[in-house]
């Protein structure tokens, strides 16, 4: 039987890691790839890079950061934040990333996740959507909206209906992120999740309000996510990938364990 | 040296960094002569199997991967390279290598909620041994991408299944060729231990 994903993610701003990532009794060195084989080693099943690198003059460094990555740990990783066009990233694939991830350029230009699923092949394109709870509506019939730019921009699309028509365009899988839900450790957003594992035919990620073991398990049976998404419980020290994944395998979760 | 057939089929050069980290000699190669003559051959593969078929045809790999076979070269094939090593698939209908007899269905599970493409990692359980598997311990996970599956005529030829609704053959053996249904390269120690075990095999 095919096992829950744990996927952590990463966000990388000029090569760097973005926020400090602490470990008890280690020095955090900033390096991605150090965290990325940690995180390995602990059997982590999945790794998101995003970055988040202001300025386009600086993006080749995030191809070295791939590179390095995909030399150093032998499970799939995707790489998301500022790919805009095919071109973008096929040179992300090529420099050993598994997966590409698109998120607010998709929104802009969808014929994006077609043209990168013909490129690269379904199974390579993530479509990343964050949704903000906005409330029932002729034009948002789920409750449900995409938004960009951290929830600021509302873009009018249903979020049901868009991860519908990111299946049809050619995504492999999809990043379900609730903005209501993401800092809040509280747990992720079940409904929303279900809501949209129910709508399509691709693996669903789950993604925003992970704090403690029980909402993974939460949202991989209720929510039925294929995968969740876990930073800041990881990144903090709160808990390691295999206290999360025994806490799940005791609890009747199949999961992989190292 | 291992020659990886070089048909323009998906990431090769993710093969190529995992034999590169467990330093072994490698090349990504299109000449059937370099494959012919390696010590090994790795046959890899993302795609479509009748753009895939197309390709080696038009490179005379088919040729060249027969001609490996029959001389005993040790060849690893690797997810859609393990498909099209049958005769048959179904992606396309096309007729494909025919190293081995066999045919390569779709998935069809009556489950909605188990999606398609078969993505992530599953157990596999071996039904024999076999020098690739070994110090690999019986359903250890490895990661999965596809929505075809491999099924020689000859049972005898199922080294190992899994389980998506359906049992179905994840590794296939014959003689000098072993191949698997998951990517070795992107299964964590597991997978590099099956490489590196691969590495030492002599096609008996």
């Amino acid at each position: 039987m095919l096992s829950k994903r744990i996927i952590s993610c990463l966000d990388v701003r000029d090569g760097k890691l973005a926020k400090s990532v602490k470990f008890v009794n280690t020095v955090d060195s900033g390096d991605p790839v150090v965290t990325a084989k940690k995180y390995y080693d602990e059997g982590i099943d999945e790794l998101v890079f995003y970055d988040i690198t202001a300025s386009s003059d600086n993006r080749n460094i995030m191809i070295d950061v791939v590179s390095r990555v995909a030399s150093t740990i032998f499970i799939p990783f995707s790489v998301g934040g500022g790919l805009r066009t095919v071109k973008d990233c096929t040179k992300v694939r090529m420099a050993g990333a598994e997966k590409i991830n698109v998120n607010t350029a998709a929104v802009a230009n969808p014929s994006l996740i077609s043209e990168a699923s013909l490129a690269l092949g379904a199974q390579a394109v993530v479509l990343s959507m964050d949704v903000l709870k906005t409330g029932v509506s002729a034009k948002i019939p789920s409750g449900y909206e995409i938004v960009t730019h951290g929830g600021r921009n509302k873009t009018g699309l249903d979020a049901i209906e868009w991860a519908k028509t990111g299946e049809h365009l050619g995504a492999g899988e999809l990043v379900v992120n609730s903005i209501d839900a993401d800092g809040t450790k509280e747990g992720y957003e079940i409904n929303l999740t279900r809501m949209i594992a129910q709508a399509v035919t691709i693996p669903v990620i789950a993604s925003g309000g992970g704090g403690k073991p029980e909402h993974l398990y939460d949202v991989l049976t209720e929510g039925h996510a294929d995968a969740a998404l876990v930073a800041s419980m990881l990144h903090y020290g709160e808990y390691t990938i295999r206290e999360i994944k025994e806490y799940l395998h005791t609890r009747g979760i199949k999961i992989r364990r190292t | 040296m291992i020659a990886i057939v070089d048909y323009e089929a998906g990431n090769l050069t993710s093969v190529k960094r995992a034999l590169d980290y467990l330093g072994l000699e490698n090349i990504i190669t299109p000449d059937p002569s370099v494959i012919t003559g390696a010590e090994r051959v790795i046959f890899p593969g993302v795609g479509h199997a009748a753009s895939a078929m197309k390709r080696l045809l038009e490179r005379k790999l088919d040729k060249a991967l027969h001609n490996a076979f029959a001389k005993g070269i040790p060849i690893l094939g690797i997810c859609l390279g393990t498909q099209i090593i049958l005769s048959r698939s179904e992606e396309g209908d096309t007729q494909c290598l025919g190293l081995l007899d066999g045919f390569c269905p779709k998935f069809k599970l009556s489950n909605p909620l188990l999606k398609i493409p078969h993505i992530g990692w599953n157990s596999v359980s071996f039904r024999k041994g076999h020098p690739v598997l070994d110090g690999i311990a019986q359903n250890d996970e490895f990661y999965f991408v596809h929505s075809y599956y491999p099924v020689p005529s000859d049972a005898d030829c199922i080294i190992a299944t899994a389980e998506y609704e359906i049992e179905f053959p994840v590794i296939l053996g014959k003689d000098n060729l072993i191949a698997t249904q998951f990517h070795p390269e992107k299964s964590g120690p597991s997978g590099l231990r099956l490489l590196s075990n691969f590495s030492k095999w002599n096609g008996k």
